[in-house]
């Protein structure tokens, strides 16, 4: 099974308008796994059904009992994340700093303190339009551990590639090169960078592709709006060449982007122009890679 | 005055918007840009300005000392986050995954695991004029961007009285770097684009925002692409709309140069009017 995971360190490339294209091309072919959970937009263009859904609980919240709390401020005291304020004379958990480490728990006397799990979102596994299926999910707000929910909604398409026998899923990564990124650039056997020709693209794709050469995966990059700056592009184009990452595409500053999502379809279903093209182009460039 | 620049979707002109307020703001006031988006910071590529001062920041993680410890198990069974594992005869620890919470080390009775600095990013502080910008920047490989937002607040609460106007870039998304970025700020602006992503995404910052008890406001980037929708909701929610930036391909063209817009594109200096009235209105309020 092969797994490419679309990626762009910068937000607004146009990652997830080519990844549901690509989608789209694949067909019954590819599941598909939105690994965006901050801010997933990919049901937008491939309307799932959220067949399935089920809650996701990562990590723990402390909770301190008032009627066994003797005030005696140990709990405070360990705190390293400033997260047992003292209210009114009583010790109360700040659920936004809480990080659930527990240690409060094991230092209280009088054991009047107990970690909750916490439902930190929700995953779906939906059919849709494409004629696949689809994972995604939902984090909570200001929720932590969306690198887990990333890992969760990973193993899930996984499964279903297995059980659906299909042998090839597309993942829509999330932006920056932390928790998330990393947790959707495991397993990856291929990664598709998806930058643009601007001051802030090129630096955030140099950042973000020194994450994935950490990880030794191969990766080939589509410049977008790539008429923008030519200037940059030839800097992109260049850096491309020196860290041997396959240049797929360069595609046009092109507004069918913004028009197709706001019909809720793809840029191939959209469009019928060069742009089209270039897009069935890149894709089947994409699996010529992996294979 | 503290306010925060945040969005829920990427790309749809936080930085564009930092920036330019910066730096319109600074002709006449002392201001401080912080870029928070630690993981990919990107206003420094608009703010020429010189380096003042430059640190290394660190996390606190343990460090087995072999000598000591007597393979009790205690460190294992206390760390939450799987960063302290036993193995065999020897005791391994996670860097990454280590929260920093102290439990594994404090409650060691051998004392074999002290907590140890690790470099998990760099401070920058630079200036022009009335202009500071400040900016952290997490290493590679760190997966952790709030224990270093932290750590930037605290350097500007240190270094900057009251008189001056803080701006915050803030990460994306609306999970954990947005809530320690935009904690405690008195105002946040929320940028989005008039596309159904960005006004998905706008409502999951709403959200965010109202369950923070946040004040806001929005502001359209690109307004004239997409459809009316997100100007609809803000209606509906009585959010206020404080300023409309263009769809023009020469504000892409100048960002792509890493140039301020609102130098060269006068529609866009009369719309970050709009936002500097409210701002300086909102500061006089605050001194009454």
């Amino acid at each position: 099974m092969k797994e490419i995971v679309v990626i762009s360190g910068k937000g607004g490339t146009g990652k997830t308008s080519l990844t549901a294209s690509f989608a789209y091309l694949g067909g019954e072919d590819v599941i598909v796994a939105d690994c965006d959970v901050d801010a997933a937009d990919m049901h937008l263009l491939l309307q799932p059904d959220f067949a399935d859904e089920d809650d996701f609980y990562s990590g723990e919240l402390a909770h301190i009992s008032q009627n066994e709390c003797i005030q005696c401020g140990k709990c405070a005291e360990v705190c390293r994340f400033d997260a047992i304020p003292v209210i009114k004379g009583r010790y109360i958990v700040d659920p936004l700093a809480c990080e659930g480490c527990g240690y409060c728990a094991r230092v209280c006397p009088t054991d009047a303190i107990t970690n909750k799990d916490l439902n930190v979102g929700k995953w779906y596994i939906s059919n849709i339009k494409t004629g696949s299926m689809m994972v995604h999910a939902k984090l909570g707000i200001g929720a932590d551990n969306s690198g887990k929910l990333v890992a969760k909604v990973k193993s899930e398409a996984k499964d279903i590639a297995e059980e659906e026998r299909k042998n090839l899923i597309i993942v829509d990564g999330s932006p920056g090169v932390g928790c998330p990124v990393v947790s959707s650039l495991s397993g990856a056997s291929f990664v598709v960078l998806v930058t643009e020709p601007s001051v802030s693209g090129l630096h955030d794709l140099k950042r973000v592709y020194e994450l994935v050469h950490k990880f030794n995966i191969k990766a080939g990059c589509i410049i977008n709006k790539a008429d923008i700056n030519k200037e940059v592009t030839a800097e992109i184009e260049k850096f491309l060449k020196e860290e041997n990452i396959v240049h797929i595409a360069n595609l046009p500053y092109d507004e069918s982007f913004t028009k197709a999502m706001t019909n809720g379809q793809t840029i191939v279903e959209y469009s019928d122009n060069h742009l089209k093209d270039l897009i069935i182009e890149s894709w089947n460039d994409i699996l010529k890679s992996i294979t | 005055m503290k306010i925060a620049v945040a969005s829920g979707k990427g790309g749809t002109g936080k930085t564009t918007l930092s920036t330019n307020l910066a730096s319109f703001l600074a002709e006449n006031y002392p201001v401080v840009l912080t870029d928070l988006d630690v993981e990919e910071p990107n206003s420094g590529l608009f703010i020429e300005a010189e380096l003042v001062s430059e640190e290394r920041k660190f996390k606190m993680i343990p460090e087995w000392i072999e000598d000591k410890c007597t393979l009790c198990g205690i460190c294992q069974k206390v760390c939450n986050f799987h960063a302290v594992i036993q193995l065999g005869p020897m005791i391994m620890v996670f860097p990454e995954l280590c929260h920093g919470c102290y439990a594994c080390s404090e409650l060691c009775p051998e004392d074999a695991l002290p907590m140890i600095r690790k470099k998990m990013g760099q401070l920058k502080h630079f200036k022009k004029g009335n202009l500071h910008f400040v900016e952290s920047r997490l290493d590679i490989g760190e997966e952790q961007a709030v224990p270093l937002i932290k750590q930037t607040h605290k350097y500007i609460d240190q270094h900057f009285d009251k008189d001056f106007i803080r701006i915050y870039d803030a990460p994306p998304g609306t999970s954990c770097p947005v809530m320690e970025a935009v904690k405690d700020t008195d105002f946040v602006i929320l940028i989005t684009e008039p596309t159904p992503f960005g006004l998905h995404d706008l409502t999951l910052a709403v959200e965010t925002m109202r369950e923070l008890k946040k004040e806001f406001g929005v502001v359209v980037n690109r307004y004239g692409i997409g459809n009316d929708d997100v100007l609809k909701y803000c209606q509906e929610e009585q959010i206020a709309v404080l300023a409309k930036i263009p769809n023009d391909r020469r504000i892409a063209e100048l960002y792509s140069q890493g140039k301020l817009i609102y130098r060269e594109i006068p529609e866009v200096r009369e719309e970050l009017e709009k936002v500097k009235e409210l701002i300086i209105r909102r500061m006089e309020e605050v001194v009454r």
